[in-house]
């Protein structure tokens, strides 16, 4: 073997060795690298009211209400939903079957949250497009992931 | 690939390549550039914020793209000693970290309107933001010796170990919830953008690129340029103390 021959496999094992580790690491940690909870993991887990976290989801069609200042909507993954209360500006993107994320705490079964913001999905197209979409009856909604 | 590692043949080829690559740059930043500022259609869900999609993007695939070929070089010169590819890989690192630069701060400009914050310590942004550190370091690491060569070896041993974070960025968004959406253009299943969106999208990238290679050539050159003093100035301090 030339010490060419050598370094290049040094540096190929390394690489390899390196990005094993990582990956490692990445899926040891992975609950804390998540940005948000969903509602079903909310349900499911059962997390204690009073810590402070993130959920995100599809904001429910026909749940949001506004009082005031004070909106109150339900966030849902289809197979669950979880009520949330805020009093605040609202995002210009935050609308009805669109995503969001909150960030607050459970209280008395509603989630209170001091922060919401929206999310958009990697879709983009005219308005025109869009529309003709829905028209012709091609439109899938927008709330795959 | 060791054809080209030889920086006589990389003077000629730059000098035919660089008017060519200069002349893409100019011309599809120009087109592309219009298409996106004026004659591309807003988006139905964002309205005309979208349009910072069009240097956005781009200047992340640069970010990523440019470490990519920093790595590879940074390979090359520690397996095959190739005397090009330390001043290829220093040469890349600026263009790298200025457009990873510019994908954060666009891309914070475009979170406060769209988002609601300017930023959010998700898996794609944080990763995003060690790239540049990465850029940072290397930077700083390959003139922190006094003999080039011992900084050009740290330099690319760090360039290639930071390279584990680029699938990171890559499928940060596929692995983790995040903030921010998944990918639109490299995609199983096809680009999720419209038409007429995606082509002034691949105009910017196109014309980014060219920019890089037009920088990669001028820089090169230099490199080779300052390489070749070293060594005459090497030379002279040699006769001079021999003559005495």
């Amino acid at each position: 073997m030339t010490r060419k021959q050598r370094r290049l496999y040094f540096v190929l094992l390394g690489m390899a060795a390196l990005g094993a580790a990582v990956a490692l690491v990445l899926t040891a940690i992975s609950d804390s690298l998540v940005y948000f909870y969903s509602p079903t993991d909310i349900v499911s887990q059962r997390i204690p009211e009073g810590r402070r976290m993130r959920i995100g989801g599809l904001v429910e069609e026909g749940s949001v209400k506004k009082d005031g200042k004070l909106v109150s909507f339900k966030i849902t993954d289809i197979t669950n939903t979880v009520p949330v209360a805020y009093a605040g500006i609202l995002p210009d993107l935050f609308r009805e079957g669109q995503g969001v994320v909150v960030e607050g705490r459970m209280e008395k079964g509603q989630f209170a949250a001091s922060e919401v913001l929206a999310k958009h999905d990697e879709k983009y197209m005219p308005k025109e497009v869009a529309d003709a979409l829905k028209k012709s009856g091609q439109w899938n909604d927008g709330k795959s992931k | 690939m060791h054809r080209f590692a030889n920086p006589a043949r990389f003077l000629r080829m730059a000098k035919v390549i660089l008017p060519y690559s200069s002349g893409i740059a100019v011309l599809s930043l120009a087109a592309g550039l219009w298409f996106a500022l004026a004659a591309s259609p807003a988006d139905y869900q964002q309205g005309d914020s979208v349009r910072i999609m069009y240097v956005h993007v781009p200047s992340a695939w640069m970010g990523m793209f440019c470490y990519v070929a920093m790595a590879v070089f940074s390979a090359m010169a520690l397996i095959w000693k190739h005397p090009l590819a330390d001043l290829l890989a220093k040469a890349t690192a600026p263009v790298g970290a200025a457009f990873t630069f510019l994908c954060l701060v666009t891309g914070s400009l475009w979170g406060k309107p769209m988002w609601g914050t300017w930023w959010a310590w998700d898996a794609r942004l944080t990763s995003m933001l060690i790239l540049l550190f990465l850029y940072l370091g290397y930077m700083a690491l390959i003139n922190a010796f006094d003999d080039p060569e011992r900084g050009h070896k740290a330099a690319a041993i760090l360039a290639l170990v930071g390279a584990v974070n680029i699938p990171v960025i890559k499928w940060s968004v596929d692995w983790w919830n995040t903030l921010h959406q998944p990918a639109s253009v490299v995609k199983m299943g096809g680009p999720a953008i419209d038409p007429s969106m995606l082509v002034p999208l691949l105009l910017m990238a196109l014309g980014f690129k060219a920019y890089w290679i037009s920088i990669l050539i001028l820089r090169g050159r230099a490199e080779i340029a300052a390489q070749k003093i070293r060594i005459i100035r090497m030379a002279q301090i040699h006769a001079a103390s021999r003559g005495e």
